[in-house]
């Protein structure tokens, strides 16, 4: 299902279009540009499409902005200043990676207040349970006995 | 006649549902035996009828039945055979029909097969079964009718969408709902014990081997999905974090955490409540992710809102069966006698550990997924939660669990000895740390962590395999004793041991793509391209008819060292009846690894731009997932899972005790 019905909203959006992304004609000369041309792409949403990256997407509007990328990082932007300025010509929504604010506050972090949550009341409940069980005291000469005839022929436990 | 014929047989299987939803559990509750076993002829004749319904859809396609709407929507005269089939779910109709096929096939198979189930429990199941059931079929009979016939039948279909045309469409869905669904008989066992007020051991060893099964199949199913779109989209990744892909992702996690937390049930009558929510959580993430696919709200929230029939009475089951779950549980769960005291330090404590791991790892999906479908209903605002967002926070989760991993089975149950493990680990450590040193010697320091996933990895693998060692007393003992032993071991620890080794493969495969090289260029013929020792000459183009389509492939001869080792054809191929296309990738596998090849466009000079990566160990990916599958295999295959099964009298003193 996840494949197809991915596709098919793909579809439904890119129509005859062929998928591939990067094209040669935009690759840089200059290949430490290109790496980081392509990283960032990897984080800018192609506003158009699915849930794809720009680095992905074949539909025009990612072309232009990997081209446009690729001119502000010539023109010596730092990654930073790309990012800042595709978000204020476009807005959030063009981060694959929401920015920690207080909108996206439950978002980044839900999963670690709970996981440390978890743990807290797991290390609570094993304290309690150590108070409540104290540990019994040693078997008597008598009980020792009886232990060793009772388990006198090695039982095995399947 | 036959749409009608399937239609009729649909409604009848609503009727039958109905019967099955009330009269066993009236049954149930005034102990009336006729009553209860009126649940196991329901069950199957529900199977009987649905199935009557599928195949008559599936007539429609197969003989292409054009007066039929949703077979004029997806089909073509011309496509070929399996295609024709196939497409009999490659739509929402059609696919929601497959739905509650295999809903009624697990109703009667637990009809069939759990006659050592007590009677009340197994009517209670099977009601509860027949809810979900019911609210199904109703959701197909008022909302997506797929024998809907149109006035004039038109002479021609208007295709399946030609990017379905392939085989993954025979094998992804299919294995994905066998997951999905299979999920629902542990919710209905976990709601029938809460009806009943009561659970026990024995209530986790009849849930196990149906998680089990549906989890086996939802494994590989995930996994088919992702080689698909692999191959089929063109641009070689193989996880998107789509939210469509979470949605089978996250009913995959909580059932991992359910299938462990059955096992400190049933050994040690522990985790009862929680392995309960388990029970219902997993499911219900099915029935959200169905809804998220379903009810076009991924599309867009207003999307959703202008065309509501489906989605609302998605919205609508999911509010009923979710909302009714907890409720019922918050209500009954507390009344529920806990059992089974456990140190920290222990397979028990070991198994938490997994839980809170896998569960959290769920969240952080169900958040990413649905954070900014809420945000932007809430507030207007809208936001992007992309792959970047869900590496960053996913893997810190999975890290530890896998290295947590090897402990868990060579821990004792009750009170472990982590040292002690840690001490029989030690090759596996070893084994590790070696691996993480020559990964940086022979890939160098291109990537600083992915030698360390490496290292992990392989500390996974071995510690599976100490875990066999440690049992069957390997290097320890005269080979005839070891190989005694080894036929003596629970097949579900065989189980575990190469469950855990599959994982391990998979994360083998992933981190291995840090290592991908990539050329993009535009290629003349009889020019050449090199990607990691490879040479790949561009011969020319050539043209192919297929039975519906026209193709243009591009001819590539492949050397390695000057010898030729094969021939690679990625092509473009154009269906005229929808007038669009498709790009099919080229795959050559070396090993484990393969060379990936897909087109682009034509230039005005003649060359053509291509597309070529290289992918060590790429099918370590999915082949580490059918391992996975064959250790759920394994364990279902456990003598114990065979309630009443006689035992063997004798060789019983030579087996290890567990």
């Amino acid at each position: 299902m996840l494949a197809f019905v991915r596709i098919v909203l793909l579809i439904g959006l890119l129509a005859p279009t062929v998928a591939n992304a990067v094209t040669p004609d935009e690759i840089l000369k200059d290949s430490a540009l290109e790496t980081r041309a392509r990283n960032l792409s990897r984080e800018l949403r192609c506003m158009v499409c699915q849930n794809q990256s720009i680095d992905d997407s074949d539909a025009p509007l990612a072309k232009d902005l990997r081209l446009l990328v690729r001119e502000r990082l010539t023109n010596g932007d730092s990654d930073r200043q790309v990012l800042d300025f595709l978000v204020s010509r476009y807005g959030e929504f063009v981060l694959l990676r929401p920015p920690f604010e207080l909108h996206t506050l439950l978002l980044w972090a839900v999963s670690p207040a709970v996981l440390l949550i978890g743990i807290f009341a797991l290390f609570v409940m094993a304290r309690r349970r150590k108070t409540v069980a104290p540990p019994s005291p040693p078997l008597s000469d008598a009980e020792q006995r009886r232990l060793s005839t009772l388990v006198a022929p090695p039982a095995v436990d399947r | 006649m036959i749409p009608e014929l399937g239609h009729y047989a649909l409604v009848l299987a609503l009727a039958l549902g109905l019967i099955q939803a009330t009269v066993p559990m009236i049954g149930a509750r005034g102990r009336d035996a006729a009553l209860m076993r009126l649940a196991s002829s329901t069950a199957s004749m529900q199977f009987v009828f649905v199935a009557l319904s599928f195949a008559a859809l599936t007539i429609c396609y197969v003989t292409s039945d054009f007066s039929v709407a949703n077979v004029y929507e997806n089909s073509h005269s011309q496509m070929p055979l399996i295609y024709k089939f196939t497409s009999t779910w490659g739509n929402h109709e059609g696919s929601m029909l497959l739905w509650v096929l295999i809903l009624s096939l697990f109703g009667a198979m637990v009809a069939q097969f759990g006659g050592n189930l007590p009677e009340t429990l197994k009517a209670n199941v099977l009601g509860v079964q027949s809810w979900i059931a019911c609210a199904f079929y109703l959701f197909i009979l008022l909302t997506s009718n797929p024998f809907l016939r149109l006035a004039q039948a038109p002479l021609e279909g208007r295709d399946l969408n030609p990017i379905l045309q392939d085989i993954g469409l025979a094998i992804h869905p299919p294995l994905l709902y066998l997951g999905y669904v299979g999920f629902s008989i542990a919710f209905s066992f976990a709601i029938a014990a809460l009806i009943e007020g009561r659970i026990d051991a024995a209530w986790a060893r009849w849930v196990r081997p149906w998680t089990l099964a549906a989890w086996m199949c939802l494994t590989v199913g995930i996994a088919m999905g992702s080689y698909w779109a692999y191959y089929e989209l063109g641009w070689g990744g193989f996880w998107f974090w789509d939210p469509v892909e979470n949605a089978s992702l996250m009913p995959w996690l909580a059932g991992t955490a359910l299938l462990h937390s059955a096992v400190v049930m049933e050994k040690r009558n522990a985790l009862k409540i929680w392995t309960l929510l388990l029970a219902i959580l997993a499911f219900s993430l099915s029935l959200i992710g169905t809804f998220l696919v379903r009810s076009g709200v991924l599309t867009s929230v207003h999307t959703f809102a202008s065309d509501p029939a489906r989605g609302v009475f998605i919205l609508m089951i999911l509010v009923l069966f979710i909302g009714g779950a907890l409720t019922l549980f918050a209500w009954r769960a507390p009344m529920l006698k806990q059992g089974g005291l456990f140190a920290p330090i222990s397979r028990e404590g070991a198994l938490v550990f997994n839980n809170l791991f896998l569960t959290t790892a769920c969240l952080t999906v169900f958040v990413g997924t649905l954070y900014p479908l809420a945000l932007e209903a809430f507030t207007n605002e809208k936001i992007s939660v992309g792959a970047p967002f869900f590496n960053l926070t996913f893997a810190p989760l999975f890290i530890p669990l896998m290295f947590a991993m090897p402990f868990g089975p060579l821990l004792a149950w009750k009170r472990g000895d982590v040292l002690g493990v840690a001490q029989r680990l030690m090759a596996a450590m070893g084994a590790g740390l070696i691996a993480i040193a020559v990964t940086f010697v022979l890939m160098g320091m291109s990537s600083v962590l992915a030698p360390f996933g490496i290292g992990l990895a392989l500390f996974v693998m071995a510690g599976a395999l100490t875990d066999l060692a440690e049992r069957t007393g390997l290097f320890r003992l005269p080979l005839a004793t070891v190989r005694m032993r080894a036929a003596g071991l629970p097949r579900s620890t065989w189980g575990t041991a190469v469950a855990h080794f599959g994982i391990a493969m998979t994360l083998f495969g992933i981190v291995c793509q840090t290592w991908a090289s990539e050329r993009i260029v535009a290629l003349k013929a009889t020019q050449t391209v090199a990607i990691a020792g490879y040479d790949l000459t561009f011969d020319g183009m050539v043209q192919h008819t297929g039975p519906n389509f026209r193709e243009l492939a591009a001819k590539f001869t492949v050397r390695s060292g000057g010898v030729p080792i094969g021939i690679m054809e990625p092509s473009k191929r154009s269906f005229a009846s929808r007038g669009s296309s498709t790009t099919e990738a080229a795959l050559l596998t070396r090993g484990v690894s393969q060379l990936y090849l897909s087109l682009g466009d034509s230039n005005d000079d003649g060359s053509i731009a291509v597309r070529l990566y290289h992918k060590p160990m790429v099918l370590l990916i999915w082949l580490g997932s059918v391992v996975m599958m064959l250790g759920g295999g394994l364990s279902l295959s456990d003598r114990r899972l065979r309630i009443g099964a006689p035992k063997p009298a004798t060789k019983s003193a030579l087996q290890p005790a567990e």
